[in-house]
């Protein structure tokens, strides 16, 4: 087999593939978010900017890369997943506890992951390929993505959904930012605890930051 | 540590039992009293089956050497913790104190894929003796010895090599790790000749190799829970295995074909 080859399919390649697309995504769920709490801001400032996003040529190049490493990720995610299942055909009575315990996030990594992917698929279907409304600054017509979100909304159904979905995000990131960084191979005595701990935070900030716009929308903006 | 005072115990020990690799297995409940709290986990078994044997019934095999925490033989997944429930402990060093009296102990062998039952408890750890001949050594021309001090190594280089080579192979790691994944062994290997001069010459190929030795054997992936270095009796640490990780991807680089 050639290096590349062997690199690719070698559990560690595997890894790293999935840890740097993983971090990719991590970046791009901040600037996500960081764009939806513009609707503090209101109507219009949501909906410029949205506007300005795909109204970007650029716009087709990003989507495809994103796809791309969602993509990359999840696959070398349920493969690896697979793999590991197979690594232990008859389970134990009792799991790892006590002293021995290990964390809620990082044993739950595929189950969050799930949870994201089924998410990720729906949230585009209800808003990206949602219901095309329309509004009218000044004398340009451009997308009211803002109504259909209010619209969405409105379900406490949608919303509790969308909280959980967004919870498991937290909780994937808390384990998963930090991982990608020690699976690329990043390891320092003196930084791995403040990598740990910026993971944790980066995590919570990013589905508590997501959080704020149901939770603003259905008690608050009506 | 010890009470000195004889206090005894009464338990419930469910034990795996398994006839040879082929066999399903299953779980066997056997009750022992006048269970001394300063024995040590083994002696318990040892008296166990004593007890067995003068009944006619088949003594529980289980793997054992030096029982004194060195030789990495001894195994046992003890109420679910490899190992048993103290941290930086092998289970030849694990003492009945940590018991209380009624209590049901569940023992199993090591489970992985890749470690298959022998009999009992006893699991065929032959997988980390091949990873270790795919380049876990150096290769001397022997001839007179350097002189001391000739090459420096910094202190904090030589104590990560030095601590990443207690590990006693026992593979409590791989029983351990959910995945079962035997990347803290691995990576411990791997390290301990990493960071010395000694090492150098074969660093590229043996990263490769070892690791490749690893997937072939069937193990899991590492994905960071750390079960393993909590389980593991000589606390080799995490660190080592993101070490592993750059080491395969520089050899992946460095490596023309
Ligand atoms: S790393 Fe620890 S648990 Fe794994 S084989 Fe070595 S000593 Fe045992
Ligand atoms: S018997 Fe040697 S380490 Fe336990």
């Amino acid at each position: 087999m050639s290096r590349m080859a062997s690199y690719l399919t070698s559990t560690i390649g595997r890894k790293q593939t999935m840890g740097i697309a993983g971090l990719g995504l991590s970046v791009f769920v901040l600037t996500h978010m960081l764009g939806n709490l513009l609707i503090f801001k209101g109507p219009q400032a949501y909906n410029e900017y949205a506007h300005a996003l795909v109204s970007n040529p650029a716009i087709y190049i990003a989507e495809a890369g994103l796809l791309g490493i969602f993509v990359l990720h999840a696959i070398n995610a349920i493969g690896l997943k697979i793999r590991n299942a197979g690594a232990r055909t008859r389970s134990y009575a009792q799991t790892v506890n006590g002293e021995k315990a290990v964390s809620f996030a990082s044993k739950t990594m595929i189950h969050t992951g799930m949870v994201i992917l089924i998410f990720t698929i729906l949230h585009l279907i209800t808003f990206k390929f949602g219901t095309l409304y329309t509004a009218t600054y000044g004398d340009a017509e451009i997308r009211d993505l803002h109504r259909l979100v209010i619209e969405v909304f409105q379900s406490p159904i949608y919303v509790a959904w969308y909280i959980l979905s967004l919870i498991a995000l937290g909780v994937h990131l808390s384990h998963g930012v930090a991982s990608a960084f020690k699976t690329l191979g990043f390891n320092h005595p003196r930084y791995n605890c403040g990598i740990e701990t910026f993971s944790l935070i980066y995590g919570w900030i990013i589905a508590l930051g997501f959080i704020s716009q149901p939770v603003y929308v259905f008690f608050i903006h009506q | 540590m010890g009470s000195g005072k004889g206090k005894n115990l009464k338990l419930t020990l469910k034990v795996w039992r398994q006839e040879s690799a082929a066999d399903s297995g299953k779980f066997e409940s056997y009750d022992l009293d006048n269970v001394s709290t300063d024995m040590s986990f083994l002696e318990m078994m040892d008296v166990l089956n004593e007890k067995l044997v003068l009944e006619a019934k088949d003594p529980i095999e289980f793997d054992h050497d030096c029982r004194e925490g060195i030789c990495g033989m001894c195994s046992m997944v003890i109420n679910g913790n490899a190992h048993g429930p103290e941290r930086a402990t092998t289970t030849c060093q694990l003492h009945m104190r940590r018991f209380k009296d009624g209590d049901t102990i569940t023992i199993e062998p090591f489970r992985a894929k890749a470690f298959p039952v022998v009999k009992d408890l006893v699991v065929d750890r032959g997988a980390f003796d091949r990873v270790v001949q795919a380049g876990g050594y150096i290769s001397i021309n022997t001839g007179n010895a350097q002189d001391a001090n000739n090459i420096p190594i910094s202190k904090v280089d030589a104590d990560e090599a030095f601590n990443a080579a207690t590990c006693i192979g026992c593979g409590a790691c791989v029983a351990a790790c959910p995945n079962a994944s035997a990347s803290l062994f691995t990576a411990a290997k791997i390290s301990q000749f990493a960071l010395l001069p000694q090492g150098q010459p074969e660093r590229v190929e043996r990263a490769l190799n070892m690791v490749g030795q690893m997937d072939k054997e069937g193990f899991g992936g590492c994905t960071n829970i750390g079960a393993c270095s909590r389980a593991c009796p000589k606390e080799i640490s995490l660190e080592n295995i993101a070490r592993m990780n750059s080491e395969y991807l520089c050899s992946t680089v460095k490596t023309k074909s």
